[in-house]
């Protein structure tokens, strides 16, 4: 049962302060964000960092050769130090900004896909990849020729790693894996998947769109070669993506836009490319964005992001605890909250998920529901979607029971099964 | 009602839409329809199939199938009876009227859409309001194909 207080290792009311939006009322209730998986909330310090910008640093990057100009360049090039500390990169010029994680992983399948995946070649993803860890491959396998198989998910929703040597073989080029999966939850034994892609010469791709924001990602400890995940899912702004690549292979491949800022030396003739990673920031970037995800990466560094950790584990346990509770309610993905990132994903067979989600919306709770952008998940469960609440720093036990009050009122509402 | 007066989710959920959903009129499919059509929205999920037997320009029986939420399979539920014994043309107006109440268009005839006005408080959640015309949508893409059919029946 419910503590009588928040057992947590910071103090959650005074974080609350730091964010304004949860002062608000939605359909004259108190906020209760939970789908930080989608976007989360900003803290103030965010706020004001890009106001602070506009008002005293803004000018372009890199080319100016007044003062707003260098002192725009080393905010910009700050933020690039603190993501390389944040996820213990060999160095930032392994951080590469892009404009989200979809970008960043577009990026590898065409400048480094294009160039080292052939015809008859193999990329291997996970059947719960988002979309965007899934198209961006399929485009550039049907462009070459190329073939993409799946490792399957059980009905635990893990991944189902028996016959992981039939799929991952010497064919294989590049292996890609989400962390944390954004639809159940689930973390997935990176270990296993990067060393079976390593030996057979394969390279391992990590989606870390949902775990950098909630857990420790070290880089180097994990031995992957590429990474990617955003800001706006860690407390900065949108219109921001990370994308870690080891050195080599960021010397080793081609631009993925050409423009300004990536050249070196451009004639009538051609043009020859910049150092990386500048190679590959084609254009003026989303420089206010990323000076205030410094800022973000303040905040969180300051938190400390085992007790992240800590907070969203005890928050998933508890509320894994009371949805089980709820009769005939199902949850996807691992019943153990060690298992599963701060997200609890869940249906009444009967009741649409769209329905769940808007009697929630009157309650003033945001969660989302649908397919969260991993169709070929759902359809492994045969379900349109799911109602999914997911947590972050913010977020309460008393905001659990909110929810799980919600629910039950949704159910209240729908009654039974249509006839 | 087991909800407190909740305004927004009683204009949304009108006592005549969650009858709709939970006894759903004209479910299933027609044997030999005149025309037919499947429709889906790829975001939530909805998936609505609609089946019309057709003669002499006029709607004899409808049928449908979904799978969705409750906006959307009583929407279809509620078209399927408001479509029967009407003319094709009368179909057409009909669906702009609707169009226009969930658009939000002025001086829409209330009175003349019937028991569909209730669907008018979707209005209020306007992520919802593909749901309620997705049966519709679908409805309208049966009667194009079925034209498209006829036309090159007639040059044959």
């Amino acid at each position: 049962m419910r503590p009588s207080r928040v057992r947590t290792a910071f103090d959650v009311r005074a974080i609350r302060r730091d964010f304004p939006i949860l002062s608000r009322q939605v359909r004259g209730k108190p906020l209760v964000y939970l789908d930080n998986a989608a976007t989360t909330q900003k803290p103030r310090s965010v706020i004001e960092a890009l106001v602070h910008f506009y008002e005293h640093q803004n000018a372009n990057i890199h080319r100016a050769i007044h003062t707003l100009g260098e002192e725009a360049t080393v905010a910009y090039e700050g933020t690039r130090a603190k993501v390389s500390r944040f996820i213990n990169a060999p160095g930032p010029e392994s951080i590469v900004f892009t404009r989200s994680a979809t970008e960043a992983l577009n990026l590898v399948a065409s400048a480094w896909g294009r160039a080292n995946v052939r015809e008859g070649d193999e990329i291997v993803l996970t059947q719960m990849e988002h979309h965007s860890n899934m198209v961006p491959w399929q485009r550039l396998a049907q462009e070459v020729g190329a073939t993409v198989k799946y490792i399957g998910v059980t009905d635990e929703g893990t991944l189902d790693l028996n016959g992981l040597d039939e799929i991952i073989t010497e064919k294989t080029k590049l292996v890609g894996v989400t962390q944390v999966s954004n639809a159940f939850g689930t973390i997935n034994p990176l270990d296993r998947i990067i060393d079976a892609a390593h030996q057979r010469g394969a390279l391992a791709l990590v989606d870390g769109a949902q775990s950098v924001p909630h857990m420790p990602v070290d880089v180097q400890a994990l031995g992957c070669d590429f990474l990617a995940f955003s800001a706006h899912k860690m407390l900065g702004p949108t219109g921001v993506g990370v994308l870690y690549a080891r050195h080599e292979l960021l010397e080793a491949m081609e631009p993925y836009q050409g423009g300004g800022e990536m050249i070196r030396r451009v004639r009538l003739e051609g043009a020859t490319w910049n150092d990386v990673p500048w190679k590959f920031e084609a254009g003026t970037p989303n420089i206010a964005g990323v000076v205030a995800f410094g800022t973000a990466l303040d905040y969180l560094s300051d938190l400390g992001m085992d007790d992240v950790r800590a907070h969203e584990r005890e928050l998933t346990a508890y509320a894994l605890d009371r949805l089980r509770q709820l009769e005939g309610i199902v949850i996807y993905g691992p019943q153990e909250a060690s298992q599963r990132g701060g997200v609890v994903s869940f249906n009444y067979p009967d009741i649409h998920p769209h329905d769940v989600g808007t009697i929630l919306d009157g309650e003033g709770i945001a969660i989302r529901a649908g397919n969260h952008c991993a169709q070929p998940l759902m359809h492994r469960f045969d379900i349109a979607g799911t109602a999914r609440a997911s947590f972050y720093i913010y977020n309460t036990l008393e905001e659990v029971d909110a929810l799980i009050e919600g629910i039950k009122k949704a159910r209240a509402f729908f009654g039974h099964a249509p006839g | 009602m087991l909800l407190d007066r909740d305004l927004d989710l009683d204009d949304l959920y009108r006592e005549i839409i969650l009858d709709h959903y939970r006894n759903p009129r004209n479910r299933g499919s027609l044997e030999q329809p005149t025309a037919s059509s499947e429709g889906d929205n790829p975001l939530c999920g909805d998936e609505v199939k609609v089946d019309l037997d057709i003669r002499d320009g006029r709607i004899l029986d409808a049928r449908f199938e979904a799978k969705g939420c409750s906006i959307s399979q009583a929407s279809a539920s509620m078209m399927t009876e408001a479509v029967k014994g009407l003319s094709l043309e009368e179909v057409e107006s009909l669906f702009q009227m609707f169009k226009d109440m969930m658009y939000g268009a002025d001086g829409v005839n209330l009175e003349a859409l019937g028991d569909l006005e209730a669907l008018q408080g979707v209005r209020k959640f306007p992520v919802r309001v593909k749901c309620a015309t997705l049966a519709w949508n679908t409805l309208e893409q049966a009667l194009e194909e079925l034209g498209r059919q006829t036309r090159s029946g007639m040059k044959e």
